[in-house]
């Protein structure tokens, strides 16, 4: 257990020193997670190792943003003038997105595998 | 009253209230959605920011005081992030199977999903910091606010946008997938995981096992896909 949080903790602080030495505008966590996943690749067994941990973690993701979703009483009046265009601009675009993304999974599916479902 | 004065003035000095509070709103808003069978427009999250943002109006504490309590579970955002290496890395065998569908699917999702909320925003007057903060609302909650964070939006307003667009995809989904009668679950799981992250994937996962294991590829990806092109998009949108 404490093992595998100081391998989450030290991916995570490998990420943050290589995103702001090489002044980078990505995330340090998320180099750290690509890190990970390269080790992982490599290595299986690390991730066999870290699974308890990481699965604990994830349980309750959404848990995690609640602090960061709280903030956004510091925006009410946004919402108040732009939540019809707010609104509209994340039901737009989620449509666009899951379209755009199934359709082009089936297309580039059926060029690869050469032949119709 | 004076006791009762005197134990406010201690706890609302300390961590220790708005944790054990943040905590407990979230426990009341994962009951609710349990109790509603799991209904994806019951969000957790939703109900307890709401529970929250009440109970620091009534009590008149401002932001900054709730967040010494709360910063210990903001705190676990980084390693959490870290961690989705390893459901990345369980379904290692599906990004080998269908690998150019996938990366094809991933980058044409994910575009369109960062493209078209800003341009349906800006087209309706949103202004600079809200379509920043618009920008990686398709990426899992801990990147889109570690990529908002570094694009110059606010992370609080991504963190709402993030949420909604889960819920949105969540409920249109499937309706909108069988009016383009796309019957492979791997694309109808893949497409929901960009667009939608986690509570897409939760989603997913009801509706079918395979459509969730590429609904959680395709959030992993797409996390890491939003945090690269994420800042060049903000750039080439808003060079100033």
């Amino acid at each position: 257990m404490i093992i595998n949080l100081v391998i989450l903790l030290g991916f995570q602080l490998l990420g943050e020193v290589t995103s702001r030495g090489l002044n980078l505008s990505l995330p340090g966590p998320v180099i750290g997670m690509a890190a990970l996943f390269a080790v992982c690749v490599i290595w299986p067994r690390v991730a066999t190792h870290i699974a308890p941990t990481t699965t604990v973690l994830l349980a309750h993701l959404s848990l995690l943003f609640v602090p960061a979703g709280v903030g956004v009483v510091g925006h009410l009046d946004t919402f108040g003038a732009d939540g019809p265009a707010l609104g509209l601009a994340i039901i737009g675009s989620t449509i666009a997105a899951i379209s755009i993304g199934a359709l082009t999974f089936v297309g580039l599916m059926r060029l690869t595998s050469g032949h119709d479902d | 009253m004076t006791e009762f004065a005197e134990i406010w003035t201690y706890l609302s000095a300390d961590p220790l209230l708005w944790l054990t509070l943040t905590l407990a709103a979230y426990g009341i808003g994962d009951a609710l959605f349990h109790a509603s069978g799991r209904r994806p427009y019951i969000n957790p999250v939703l109900i307890a920011v709401a529970l929250l943002a009440v109970l620091l109006r009534i009590t008149g504490t401002s932001y900054g005081t709730y967040f010494e309590g709360a910063q210990f579970v903001h705190f676990i955002l980084g390693p959490a992030t870290v961690a989705l290496a390893v459901p990345l890395h369980a379904n290692l065998h599906h990004i080998r199977q269908t690998a150019i569908p996938l990366i094809g699917a991933l980058i044409a999702g994910s575009l369109a999903a960062m493209i078209s909320a800003v341009a349906i925003g800006a087209a309706l007057g949103l202004d600079q910091a809200t379509l920043l903060a618009l920008i990686p609302k398709s990426a899992t909650a801990p990147v889109a606010l570690g990529v908002s964070e570094a694009i110059g939006g606010s992370p609080s307003l991504t963190a709402v946008f993030v949420i909604t667009t889960g819920i949105t995809g969540a409920i249109i989904a499937t309706p909108l997938l069988n009016l383009l009668r796309i019957k492979d679950w791997r694309a109808r799981g893949f497409a929901v995981g960009v667009t939608s992250h986690g509570i897409g994937t939760a989603r997913a996962f009801q509706v079918n096992e395979t459509a969730g294991a590429f609904s959680g590829v395709g959030m992993g990806l797409n996390a890491l896909l939003t945090a690269l092109i994420a800042p060049l998009i903000a750039n080439l949108l808003f060079a100033g």
